[in-house]
């Protein structure tokens, strides 16, 4: 059950993922990568991390790909027309990522390759309860200090999209 | 129903895909939210690996990583969408090529 949820959820991400990139139009990418977010929610669950799968769907899936559609909206942005790219991106781009994608997935099947699988259940640790402990017991600083950058990326917003004062 | 469990690799190799069609997305797209929107698919990339090694370790730290980085994330996006606007505004254009201002 485990593998079929996974490879169902998987493909769905990868699928999507694709989508992201190939799609002309920005609304599309950006419905895609909703899809991409909520797939990852549940492989989130299905690794144990109840609040972080909820909090990817609020804050990620919700909030952030809200933002992104306001402006897409906003900006009236149409399909993007197919530019002629640099030429180092052009012969090297492709060759390179997939020699990197490939070096990463070696590395990986090599060196984690004989861990124990993933049991859904088996982790009981992510729970709001235990986050919420570790979050105020060890990290109450950087929790703090993310208040000032959130406050920061506030006044930055305000004043990038204020109207200029001439 | 205990079937067997999936490697972990897997949830690791999913992650390393992901990652790579986020930066095929940063290197061959024009459209400036589009840039962008690759770089939200990296940064979840790599919390899938976040929760996938918290998993595999039994330990929280993992799980609250990924909460910074989705908090950063946020921010980072509202300060990103401000400054796109603010380029259509004076330039108005999305295409990364014609803003190139720091070129010339």
């Amino acid at each position: 059950m485990d593998i079929f949820f996974f490879l169902l959820f998987a493909t769905v991400a990868v699928g999507c993922g694709i989508s992201v990139v190939m799609q002309t139009h920005p609304i599309s990418s950006a419905l895609s990568l909703v899809g991409v977010m909520g797939s990852l929610a549940v492989l989130y669950l299905l690794l144990g991390a109840e609040f972080i799968a909820m909090a990817q769907i609020i804050v990620y899936a919700g909030a952030i790909m809200v933002l992104f559609i306001f402006v897409i909206m906003l900006l009236n942005a149409g399909a993007e027309q197919r530019a002629g790219r640099s030429l180092m991106v052009k012969v090297l781009g492709a060759p390179v990522l997939i020699g990197f994608g490939g070096i990463l997935i070696y590395f990986f099947a090599v060196n984690f390759g004989d861990a124990t699988p993933v049991h859904f259940g088996a982790f009981q640790g992510g729970s709001a309860r235990a986050i919420g402990r570790a979050l105020f017991e060890n990290y109450l600083l950087p929790f703090e200090v993310t208040s000032v950058l959130i406050l920061i990326a506030i006044i930055g917003a305000v004043v990038l999209a204020q109207k200029e004062m001439e | 129903m205990m079937a067997h469990g999936v490697p972990l690799s897997w949830y690791l190799i999913l992650s390393a895909i992901l990652f790579c069609l986020g930066i095929a997305g940063f290197l061959f797209r024009k459209n400036i939210i589009t840039v962008f929107m690759s770089i939200e698919l990296m940064l979840n990339a790599v919390n899938l690996s976040f929760i996938a090694f918290s998993y595999q370790l039994r330990q929280v730290n993992g799980h609250i990583f990924t909460f910074f980085v989705m908090v950063v994330a946020a921010a980072e996006a509202a300060v990103g969408l401000a400054i796109i606007l603010t380029v259509f505004k004076n330039r108005n254009t999305l295409d990364i090529d014609e803003i190139s201002e720091m070129n010339d």
